[in-house]
């Protein structure tokens, strides 16, 4: 008698489906702004207790993402961007993504604690705390302002980072922190902008919803101005320098030409062109972070041959 | 048609088994790095086996 199972039932995931509940993408920054806020700090370290701290500050952000799964699979399930997450296509259950952030958490705050602080892990656990719960449990489906305070949660790595070298925070750390902060909410806002039906299908909150596009597009400039001041503001610190600086003018004007184009146009307009400029500025967003902190490592690696800093 | 339900079964728990292990290798490996970066940072190690401490001695006769 041959033996038959009919396990498509059955939660059966691949090694590949937890590595997806971690959200490597975000991870990806994660990794990138902790490493250069460890490298801009002051002080050496080991490139082992540097490799050390950003792998377990990157854990912590994945099991935050595993728990935000988690808690998110039915508007995951709606919307077109994030259906194909493994909650929602079946890949795997709630209790494996819960299961893992926990434990993921409980890892990474104790690991990063042993490796580096207990200062640093305070500031993880910190995070996880705030992502998972305020953010993710509490507030993202009640407030308008969710991206702003999801926001925060992914702009504490650099600082993490910071404190993990040196053990405190310093201006330096909170104006890392301040240029993710203020960089993420026009950089959602633009994806909501021209991604309408997803958010209103899973009933989000989103600014586009409760206050309509055109005060959306005036929330982008003004998030615009505010960040390209912080932007600059951070050239004339102790991890900024020529090279910051150029980077941050350059890129600065562009996002704020973008904003003020976005700002300016109507629904009617933006139709017309498909989003054009709302496109433009969320894709240049993205590399928009990516140059300044790129700068600020550049400042960082070529400082002690005395070409980087002030 | 069953034969190859049961092989992507075992073929599924499979990767899980290799990506665990994997991990806890590597996990290990690195736990190692660290803790002889961490003792090597550290300075001299002195122990309390009896003997006498130099570090102690020293601050004894100033």
């Amino acid at each position: 008698m041959a033996y038959v199972t009919d396990h498509s039932k059955d939660y059966d995931p691949v090694f590949g489906d937890y590595i997806a509940l971690l959200k490597p993408r975000v991870m990806s920054l994660v990794v990138f702004t902790a490493f250069v806020g460890l490298m801009a700090a002051p002080g050496t370290l080991h490139p082992i207790e540097i490799f050390c701290a950003v792998l377990f500050i990157a854990l912590g952000a994945g099991a935050s993402g595993s728990l935000n799964m988690w808690w998110d699979s039915d508007i995951d399930a709606i919307m077109h961007r994030t259906k194909t997450r493994p909650i929602p296509s079946g890949r795997t259950s709630r209790d494996a993504a819960l299961g893992l952030g926990v434990a993921l958490s409980g890892l990474s705050i104790l690991m990063l604690g042993l490796a580096s602080n207990w200062h640093a892990a305070g500031w993880l656990a910190f995070t996880i705390f705030f992502y998972a719960v305020v953010y993710t449990i509490w507030l993202k489906r009640m407030t308008p302002q969710n991206i702003v305070i999801g926001g925060a949660a992914g702009a504490f790595p650099p600082l993490i980072g910071w404190v993990a070298a040196t053990g405190v925070v310093s201006i330096e750390a909170v104006l890392m922190f301040a240029l993710i902060f203020m960089w993420t909410p026009p950089h959602f806002w633009t994806l909501a902008l021209f991604m309408r039906s997803d958010y209103d299908d899973a009933k989000l909150p989103m600014l586009t919803v409760t206050h309509g596009r055109k005060s959306t597009r005036r929330h982008i400039m003004v998030y615009a101005v505010l960040q390209s001041t912080l932007a600059v503001v951070l050239a004339f610190t102790s991890i900024g320098g020529l090279i910051y600086l150029t980077i941050a003018l350059i890129c600065n004007s562009i996002v704020l030409r973008n904003a003020f184009l976005i700002w300016l146009r109507n629904e009617a307009e933006a139709e017309l062109d498909d989003f054009k400029y709302e496109r433009a500025f969320f894709k240049f967003s993205i590399l928009y972070l990516f140059l300044h902190f790129l700068a600020i490592l550049a400042e960082a690696l070529l400082s002690p041959y005395g070409l980087g800093g002030w | 048609m069953a034969i190859r339900v049961e092989r992507e079964i075992h073929r599924r728990r499979r990767s899980q088994n290799f990506g665990v292990a994997i991990c806890l290798v590597l996990f290990i490996i690195l736990m190692m790095a660290l803790s002889f970066v961490k003792l090597t940072n550290s300075g001299p190690v002195e122990g309390y086996d009896h003997a006498p401490r130099p570090s102690l001695e020293e601050k004894a006769l100033e």
